[in-house]
């Protein structure tokens, strides 16, 4: 899976920054900051180059990039690409890593299919659930 | 006999290599391949149906985590070298000579509860890694193994010389690796003026040799130590705790 076009996945750009839950239902690509949990279920993630995430990821397939600080628990597959900088634990069915991708962690397969819980009906798009009075900001910030 | 150790360890060790200074790491394509009896006795244990845990403290290979989370096992992977290059770590000791603190480098490497695994792979870490945390770590280690667990790691002998070049090791088969030279990275930077600038960075350097006597006083606490010799100016060392 390589960089998304603009319109197949939610876009997070490289100067925005999210301190909070993000969850939905539907593909993300970030190439920003995001700090918090990111969850989406059956869905696909991709960490661009400029992406720095640091939280724990649930999501189905994860392609990442950038850097990633937290735990990723991705139900079908990871992809980390040479560029990739990973400090955290990773539960998977299965992985492919280029030649040049850092990890620190845990790299774990798991054989049988972890089925993700369905997406929330009340939760169609993507969400943002900020702990603004923790990250004592806003919770969307264009630099 | 640690003043002696000491006086012999500076032989190989760069007059030009500051700890702490920004050295990353980066591999060329090349790969060499080479026997290694030491993972063969390894690799017994990696055939187990039980999956079991390992802990890789060189560089990120794809290679070694594919191999063994194929067998079942679970991978923990750690690059201690690249770690030491934290300017973080950089302190004076008593004497105010420059040294890594080797407190704060556990304290943010290696944190693993006691006897959590089977088998570290530890390759040529300690010919490499600033003096002042190769004891520190290999005491971490010992206490992160299992009683009965295994730690392979490689020496250099004396007539490798001082630019014996760093490696990092890939597992392709039961005794067989890879070794891809790690070099010094070139870095592309814009400076204040908006120019391109060219930073080389140094690849890592030999620290020092250890002769038997070193290995063996360095692995004491464990249980039981074993040598295997190689053609390529490289002794295999598997220690059991």
């Amino acid at each position: 899976m390589d960089l998304p076009k603009t319109g197949e996945f939610a876009h997070i750009g490289k100067s925005v920054v999210i301190k909070g839950e993000l969850s939905g239902s539907e593909d993300l690509y970030i190439d920003g900051t995001v700090e918090g949990t990111i969850q989406l279920h059956g869905n696909n993630l991709v960490i661009g180059p400029n992406g720095h995430v640091h939280a724990d990821v649930n999501t189905k397939v994860v392609v990442i990039h950038g850097k990633l600080e937290g735990n990723i628990r991705a139900s079908e597959r990871v992809e980390l690409r040479k560029s990739a900088v990973i400090v955290g634990d990773i539960v998977t069915q299965r992985i492919a890593m280029e030649d040049g991708a850092y990890v620190k962690g845990k790299v774990e397969i798991q054989r049988e299919a972890a089925k993700p819980s369905p997406p929330p009906a009340t939760k169609p798009e993507l969400q943002v659930e900020a702990k603004s009075a923790a990250a004592g900001s806003t919770p969307v910030t264009k630099q | 006999m640690a003043s002696v150790t000491h006086s012999f360890m500076k032989l190989f060790r760069g007059p030009s290599t500051v700890p702490g200074q920004g050295v990353r790491p980066v591999s060329t394509t090349q790969r060499l391949t080479r026997r290694s009896s030491g993972l063969g006795a390894v690799s017994r244990t990696l055939q187990s149906e039980e999956p079991i845990c390992v802990l890789d403290i060189g560089s990120t290979s794809a290679a070694n985590i594919r191999y063994l989370t194929q067998r079942g096992h679970k991978i923990y992977s750690e690059d201690l070298l690249e770690a030491s290059t934290d300017p973080a770590l950089i302190t004076k000791d008593e004497q105010g000579q420059t040294i890594l603190d080797s407190r704060r480098f556990l304290a943010d490497n290696l944190v693993y509860p006691a006897a959590q695994f089977d088998i570290v792979l530890c390759w040529n870490l300690a010919d490499y890694m600033p003096e002042s945390l190769v004891k520190p770590v290999v005491a971490r280690l010992w206490s992160t193994i299992k009683p009965g667990g295994m730690l392979l790691a490689f020496f250099h002998t004396r007539e490798a010389g001082p630019d014996a070049p760093c490696y990092r090791y890939h597992i392709v088969d039961n005794d067989i690796l890879e070794m891809q030279h790690v070099e010094a990275r070139r870095d592309l930077r814009r400076g204040p003026t908006g120019v391109l600038h060219t930073s080389i960075e140094k690849s890592f350097r030999l620290q020092r040799v250890f002769n038997n006597r070193h290995v063996e006083n360095l692995f004491r606490d464990f249980g039981s130590i074993k040598f295997f010799l190689t053609r390529d100016n490289i002794r295999e060392v598997l220690v059991v705790r």
